[in-house]
């Protein structure tokens, strides 16, 4: 088992990255950062379709179906940096913990003034 | 039996709900005045002594240590599954055939037979060209409509808001009342002010724009559609960046990059329906859809406008 993982070493390098990637994905607060994480996963996804693909007589095959991944990558960043930029326009941050404080706070001053408003009614 | 089972059940329910026993030395209370009228005051909850149940004492609890808790359980568990879902991954490669091996994936008759009669069947000079286009065209249609619903939507996202706080400068201008400031929401950020009158810039760009758009068009029509797509826009970006994108807007704006991207996309499906070896059509219609919707991802993101 051993000695395949070390002829396997393009694949481990994919699934390594994929970690990291996944890594960035859980554990980063910052959205941007959130977003490279999963860049760094697609890419860890080429590495291993390349390295699987590869064929020392045909080489341009795998290559050209690659092409599907990497436009589906850049659509889904784009889309991924648009809500960014509005949740950033909206809270004025890109950490999610205070855009999640300030969106509960909003919520309760919500509540407070139509609790206001019916205690007005009411009286 | 039965009966134990129910007192003992309801000594822990009274447990649970500081119902149990009294201390010894617990203090009642002389009955409060009765209220008066119109000076009514908000009941005492425990006009007893009161012992906090377990449920108090443990959102008190919460309240102080919870967030702590919960942030590093939640990366412990993170780093967990990461670690369990690298090692699977890890068991699964050390499975798989090897490069060189005669039982790779890659070495099938399918990649041959595309090389091998490719250039026959599907009359193109570019093998990568042929298989993307011909074998694999539903494929890229897919990934062509992926684009551009991308592009529409960040398209809708970023676009809109634009339009509202246009219509609300507007009603601004028109009656000039508080009461719309108030109920505008914060204003939209400009992201990207740097000046564009760069000399050194213009002189470059008014050399290698035309170079760049024809190198583009040359890689598209050999088959190399994203590559010569992203070329293209990057042309545009350049004539944007080193004058101003007012400038571009004159030949591309939001109407021009409706109808280029989506009638592309319909030709390009046409095409697909009735194949009959044509492959010029579809490359061009492709390279056209990735130039634009890449250049209007870019200006949308750092514009807010196409």
């Amino acid at each position: 088992m051993l000695e395949k993982l070390i002829l396997n070493h393009y694949e481990i390098a994919a699934v390594i990255l994929s970690g990291i990637g996944l890594m960035n994905l859980l554990l980063q607060r910052n959205l941007i950062r959130k977003i490279i994480g999963l860049n760094i996963m697609n890419t860890a996804v080429y590495l291993l379709f390349a390295a699987k693909g590869y064929n020392a007589e045909y080489p341009p095959v795998p290559a050209g179906l690659i092409l599907t991944g990497i436009v589906v990558t850049v659509s889904v960043t784009t889309f991924a940096l648009a809500l960014t930029l509005k949740l950033y326009e909206t809270y004025g941050t890109l950490n999610i913990d205070e855009a999640l404080m300030k969106m509960t706070l909003q919520q309760e001053e919500l509540e407070a003034k139509i609790e206001a408003q019916e205690e007005e009614l009411i009286s | 039996m039965n009966e134990e089972i129910k007192a003992i059940w309801k000594s822990l329910f009274d447990w649970v709900m500081g119902n149990g026993p009294r201390p010894e030395n617990e203090v009642i209370p002389d009955e409060p005045p009765p209220d008066l009228p119109f000076t009514r005051k908000p009941k005492d909850k425990y006009s007893r002594f009161h012992e906090a149940t377990l449920k108090e004492r443990y959102n008190q609890w919460l309240e102080i240590h919870g967030l702590h808790m919960f942030s590093s359980l939640y990366s412990g568990i993170s780093v967990l599954t990461c670690i369990v879902i690298v090692s699977l991954l890890l068991a699964t490669v050390s499975e798989l055939p090897s490069l060189s091996d005669e039982r790779n994936l890659a070495n099938n008759e399918i990649i041959r037979r595309y090389v091998e009669r490719g250039g026959k069947e599907t009359g193109a000079q570019n093998i990568v060209a042929g298989l993307i286009l011909n074998y694999r065209a539903f494929n890229t249609f897919g990934e062509s409509a992926v684009l551009f619903t991308a592009a529409v939507s960040v398209l809708m996202l970023l676009g809109a808001s634009r339009r509202n706080n246009a219509d609300d400068e507007q009603s601004m201008k028109g009656n000039d009342s508080g009461k719309n400031f108030m109920q505008r929401g914060p204003p939209s950020v400009r992201l990207h002010t740097f000046r564009r009158d760069d000399a050194i810039l213009r002189g470059t760009a008014s050399i290698s724009i035309p170079v760049i758009l024809i190198m583009g068009c040359v890689i598209i029509i050999n088959g190399h559609l994203l590559s010569g797509g992203a070329i293209l826009s990057t042309a545009l970006i350049l004539c944007a960046n080193a004058y101003d994108f007012e400038r571009v807007h004159k030949f591309f704006n939001e109407q021009i990059f409706i109808t280029i991207t989506s009638t592309s996309l319909m030709i390009y499906a046409l095409s697909n329906i009735f194949n009959g070896g044509l492959i010029l059509l579809p490359n061009i219609c492709i390279g056209l859809i990735v130039a634009g919707t890449l250049y209007g991802f870019y200006a949308l993101l750092s514009e807010g406008e196409i």
